[in-house]
């Protein structure tokens, strides 16, 4: 008996759990103390209803082969008992309180509002994430980094095609991370499996989870709910460091920072070349203006409006750089004075009124940037 | 169970005319206000927009055939999702089963039609609208509805382009017509029943469609009260769901979901009926438990009101919360097992037979079930937050839908056709049919469950490389479930124009007055009403 | 038979339950009130705290959003504060408009974790009512709020978010 109930054992639960351990066919194990948590109910749930379909479908499939008419069978007349209904619901009812209870304990090791050792304020926009570490003004978009000619099939997709960004999330391990989650716009969830960690970030509220990583390494999800044209296009990337290397990489922020403080600062003397603008412009276009404008500045018509002829664009400068740093409220046209650097902003400007026959000729400097910024802030 | 055969023909009786035959041509459609006729233009209805529907499938597993955009942009590749979904739910599955419902209900009872014919009319008539209206907005400037079938705030107020209106006005004409349907189907088995139809004796065809009903009067104006604050927030400066003005974006998917479940559950209860009126005609043996059957879905249609928040696990919720809705939804599984239980009760010690509709049957319950597991998968809270939003739901869904309800409604066909046409199918082809719909729907659903539990969202229209494979695969049995299902349109319209003459009792073991009309059913059927002993 | 009693029944519960849908509106927010449901904390001033204890404390943060075209720039002064159960606390906000147009600026609060939600009192705070700015204006607005003794034990940090809205236009569009 005991031979024969360690060798079940073996078969329903420990071999299944060998062979789709991390293989593509299952959910990943993850690296968090939950993620494993989640895994292994997960795998508990899926070898019962495994063995209630197999006995189940085996009466089934019996009656079938034994039970037919062309091998002469004559139908017997029982029906309704009353013994066998109540045990054919009983005995799902204790399963399920079987499948109940590590679920129960497992969802409330998840709601833990314990103090966390860093806050990381996580706020999705179409289609892009935006990081803040709280308390520590480090602050960053995250934007998808595969470039359009490998979606367009023009050349060949790299192994993290879809999953790359431009600047990851950076995380210590074995620390608490909560993260507070909230949107710019429409309704985004940040997922990444490893950490079975699935929030949705909803616009105009504050919604709480944590994760504590166990392993270093890069870590790839993709936000899970419908969110518009891109929901498709705007990953997840966590790259989890040991506690000294994220403190150096914090502090190597902090300092990119001031630098990049300063450098804007000084090209508010400089005349840039249009030149480098219009090839600085057509990367920035590319990585945030494209989605929705499209490479060609057509647009989507009814949806996206096109650059190309466009009044804004051929219009008043002062007009068109107010549009691209302050957005246009209630529309998908965000404030880009928050994403993008004064010298990207003249870039893109440029580029958007010398491209695709808008040969308006206007070369945009960085300071007249700062200029309109300075003038919206202080205005009167 | 026997009753009155002959048909009399009885010109000063009922109530809707007492016309002998049809009228002729185009009028005969438009103006009809007979049971059959209207059923019968549920059906093609419904067939037409499945073909339309499954088009867009179509086209959605052509672009995620590889990796990569190809074929269509993404805006319309969000057009194509959010359409398929309304169309399969309000054009395809709804108005099968409202067809289905039209044509056997007045059969099956001893009725000589339904309660209230005209309305019967005007709630097909407006239907076709409904959908042109949906469909017409795909093609005007800036595209249809693209925010998915489930219209999330603020993604389809705010966000959503100005065509919303047209969805909104088509979604209100969906649910009104819904709600005349079921409102008629719930008059005429209250009222309508042939003396001696007493409850307990109701097939349970009948019995799950008073249930649906039932469900569908309750809901169907929760959905229209959530489209119309959807078009007053998006037009009229409300602010339902908008947190500027007070509102909260989670506060419609409450809504939405309220609606929602017990919406599900409307799409598979009337299946339920037809499978257990097919099971045990070709198993020639009583169904195991029908009392327990009638119990199990009564009580399937109470829980679907206290479960809706499953599907908002992670929109944040407190613990009590979710704990609520786990149990609360993991509790659907026993009056569920109860029914696939007896369903294998049933054929235990039968004597059965494979005639197409018994296939459809038999493969439902195994392909049901398997869905039904992956949903008893999805109720559990913490593991739902890896299930969610992705393929594995995209699998779960679908299982429970096509190999659900869509097969349980080609059973009811095959079971019925006969019976409607006086014609037998051709059985060679059905045969066909079943069988390569059964391959193909497997090797096209079966390894989304792969692809979503290794971390493939839905509604995306290109992927990273480690889902290529299984997504090629997955096209693959998209494009043969595809095409299996014109070999259907065959071999209805060969079964509607001719066919080997069947007799009254089409199938041997089948029991129920339907069998005991003539094949083709007259026109006019019960008249005088039967006498059930 | 008359179908007709019967029809005015189930018309009725059509017509009930359409207005279930919009009578879902303020149940939803009661529910959300007992139970702290995504974290919506009270909108009216709250009443006096009558004790404090001096032995447990709490961490308060505090994280200001600007929906997106919403051109304020709102920052608390410190980013978290300890309080102890019971004790009032004033917080300053430093609120700008950085637009060159009078705008309207609404915020709503939002408190995690949700089930903290109905533990923060605030006495004073400016998301009560809706506030004019100037353009270019800058001024300071004062939240006073206290944590309920009643917090559950397992809450050590308690996060205060304030979305900022424009309401401007909808001011316009319902005048």
């Amino acid at each position: 008996m005991g031979k024969l109930s360690s060798t079940l054992w073996l078969i329903l639960f420990v071999l299944p759990q060998q062979v789709l351990a991390n293989s593509q066919f299952n959910m990943r194990k993850g690296v968090t103390d939950i993620s494993n948590d989640v895994y292994q109910l997960h795998m508990t749930i899926f070898i019962i209803c495994c063995v209630i379909g197999v006995i189940v479908f085996a009466v089934m499939f019996w009656a079938l082969i034994h039970h037919r008419k062309s091998k002469g069978a004559k139908p017997a007349q029982f029906h309704e008992s009353t013994k066998v209904e109540i045990l054919w619901t009983a005995i799902p009812f204790v399963i399920l309180i079987a499948m109940a209870v590590p679920a129960t304990k497992t969802l409330i090791s998840m709601e833990d509002a314990s103090k966390a050792d860093l806050t990381i304020k996580i706020t999705g926009s179409q289609w892009k994430w935006h990081y803040e570490y709280m308390g520590e003004d480090v602050a960053f978009y995250s934007i998808l980094s595969t470039p359009q000619d490998q979606i367009s099939n023009q050349v060949d997709k790299t192994n993290t095609y879809l999953l790359e960004v431009d600047k990851p999330l950076v995380l210590p391990i074995n620390k608490k991370v909560r993260f507070l989650m909230t949107s710019d716009d429409v309704i985004h969830s940040w997922w990444v499996p490893d950490f079975a960690v699935k929030k949705d970030a909803n616009p105009g509220f504050i919604n709480e989870t944590w994760t504590k990583i166990n392993e270093e390494g890069i870590y790839r999800g993709q936000c899970a709910e419908l969110c518009g044209k891109d929901h498709g296009f705007m990953p997840v990337v966590v790259e989890a460091k040991s506690e000294q290397a994220f403190t150096d990489w914090l502090q190597q922020a902090k300092q990119a920072k001031k630098t990049a403080a300063a450098a804007d600062a000084a090209l508010l003397d400089q005349t840039l070349p249009k030149e480098e603008l219009m090839v600085l412009g057509e990367q920035v276009y590319m990585a945030s203006c494209a989605a929705c404008h499209q490479p060609t500045g057509m647009g989507l018509p009814g949806v996206f409006p096109a650059l190309k002829g466009n009044p804004v664009v051929l219009g008043d400068i002062n007009d068109h750089i107010d549009v691209v740093i302050n957005g246009r409220p209630g529309t998908a046209m965000q404030a880009f004075v928050k994403q993008l650097s004064i010298k990207q902003l003249a870039a893109v400007v440029t580029y958007k009124r010398n491209a695709w026959g808008n040969d308006t000729g206007d070369v945009i400097q960085p300071s007249q940037i700062q200029a309109a910024i300075d003038a919206t802030s202080e205005a009167k | 169970m026997s009753s009155v055969t002959e048909q009399q023909h009885n010109e000063a009786g009922h109530h809707d005319g007492g016309h002998h035959h049809p009228a002729k041509g185009f009028k005969r459609w438009l103006y009809t206000t007979n049971h059959k006729d209207i059923g019968s233009l549920y059906l093609i209805f419904s067939l037409t927009m499945f073909l339309i529907g499954g088009a867009m499938a179509m086209v959605i597993r052509a672009e995620l055939f590889q990796p990569g955009l190809q074929l269509v942009d993404p805006h319309f590749f969000n057009q194509m999702t959010t359409v398929h979904g309304l169309i399969m739910v309000f054009g395809a599955v709804m108005p099968a089963f409202t067809g289905l419902a039209n044509w056997m209900v007045p059969l099956m009872i001893g009725a000589p039609d339904m309660a209230l014919p005209r309305m019967n009319n005007w709630s097909f008539w407006i239907l076709p609208f409904a959908f042109l209206i949906l469909l017409a907005s795909l093609f005007m400037p800036g595209g249809g509805p693209a925010f998915g079938w489930t219209f999330y705030a603020p993604l389809s107020t705010t966000y959503s382009n100005d065509n919303t209106a047209f969805f909104v006005f088509a979604v209100h004409i969906m649910g009104i017509s819904s709600i005349m349907g079921a409102i008629n189907v719930i008059v005429t088995i209250v009222n309508m029943r042939a003396p001696g139809m007493t409850w307990m004796k109701l097939p349970l065809f009948v019995w799950t469609w008073l249930i649906t009903a039932f469900l569908l009067i309750a809901v169907m104006p929760v959905l229209a009260g959530a489209v119309t604050m959807v078009l007053t927030d998006k037009y009229f400066a409300t602010s339902f769901f908008d947190a500027a003005g007070g509102g909260d974006p989670v506060m419609f998917q409450h809504i939405f979901w309220f609606f929602g479940h017990p919406e599900v559950y409307i799409m598979i209860l009337p299946a339920f009926g037809i499978i257990s009126t097919i099971v045990p005609t070709f198993s020639r043996k009583r169904l195991f438990g029908y009392a327990s059957m009638v119990y199990a879905t009564s009580s399937i249609a109470l829980l679907s009101f206290i479960v809706w928040a499953h599907h908002m696990f992670t929109t944040g919720m407190p613990v009590a919360g979710e704990l609520f809705f786990m149990y609360a939804t993991m509790l659907i599984s026993v009056p569920t097992g109860v029914k696939v239980f007896n369903w294998v009760a049933t054929m235990w010690r039968g004597s059965i037979s494979f005639e197409v509709p018994m296939l459809f049957s038999i493969a439902f319950i195994v392909l049901f079930t398997i869905g039904g597991f992956s949903g008893l998968m999805l109720a559990i809270t913490p593991a739902d937050f890896q299930y969610h939003d992705t393929y594995f739901v995209v699998a779960h869904f679908h299982y429970v839908l096509v190999t659900g309800a869509v097969f349980s409604i080609m059973a009811g066909a095959y079971y019925w056709l006969p019976k409607w046409t006086g014609n037998m199918f051709n059985i060679t082809l059905a045969k066909w049919h079943f069988w390569l719909s059964l391959v193909s729907v497997n090797v096209l659903f079966f390894p989304m469950h792969f692809v979503g539990l290794a971390g493939m969202p839905r509604r995306i229209p290109d992927y990273a490389l480690q889902f290529a494979d299984f997504n090629a695969i997955i096209s693959i049995g998209g494009f043969a479930f595809g095409l299996s299902q014109l070999l259907f349109v065959v071999v209805v319209y060969k079964c509607a124009r001719g066919g080997d003459k069947v007799p009254a009792k089409v199938w041997d073991g089948a029991e129920g007055l339907e069998w005991e009309v003539a094949s083709p059913a007259p026109y006019h059927t019960f008249e005088t009403p039967p006498e059930i002993k | 038979m008359s179908h007709a009693p019967l029809l005015k029944r189930l018309v009725l519960i059509c017509l009930g339950m359409f207005a279930f849908a919009f009578a879902m509106v303020p149940l939803y927010d009661v529910f959300c009130d007992v139970t702290g449901l995504n974290g919506k904390p009270s909108l009216e001033q709250a009443k006096q705290s009558t004790h404090i204890n001096e032995k447990r404390e709490i961490d308060v943060s505090f994280t200001t959003h600007a929906q997106s075209g919403a051109p304020f720039k709102v920052k608390s002064h410190e980013y978290s504060v300890v309080v102890k159960p019971g004790a009032m606390r004033e917080v300053l906000f430093k609120a700008k408009n950085i637009s060159n147009e009078d705008k309207v600026m609404q915020a709503v609060p939002s408190v995690s974790p949700g089930k903290a939600a109905k533990y923060l009192h605030k006495m004073a705070c400016f998301c009560f009512d809706q506030q004019p700015l100037k353009a270019g204006e800058e001024v300071e607005f004062k939240l006073l709020f206290y944590v309920d003794t009643e917090l559950p034990d397992d809450v050590e940090e308690i996060t205060l978010s304030y979305t900022v809205f424009d309401i401007s236009k909808q001011l316009v569009a319902s005048n």
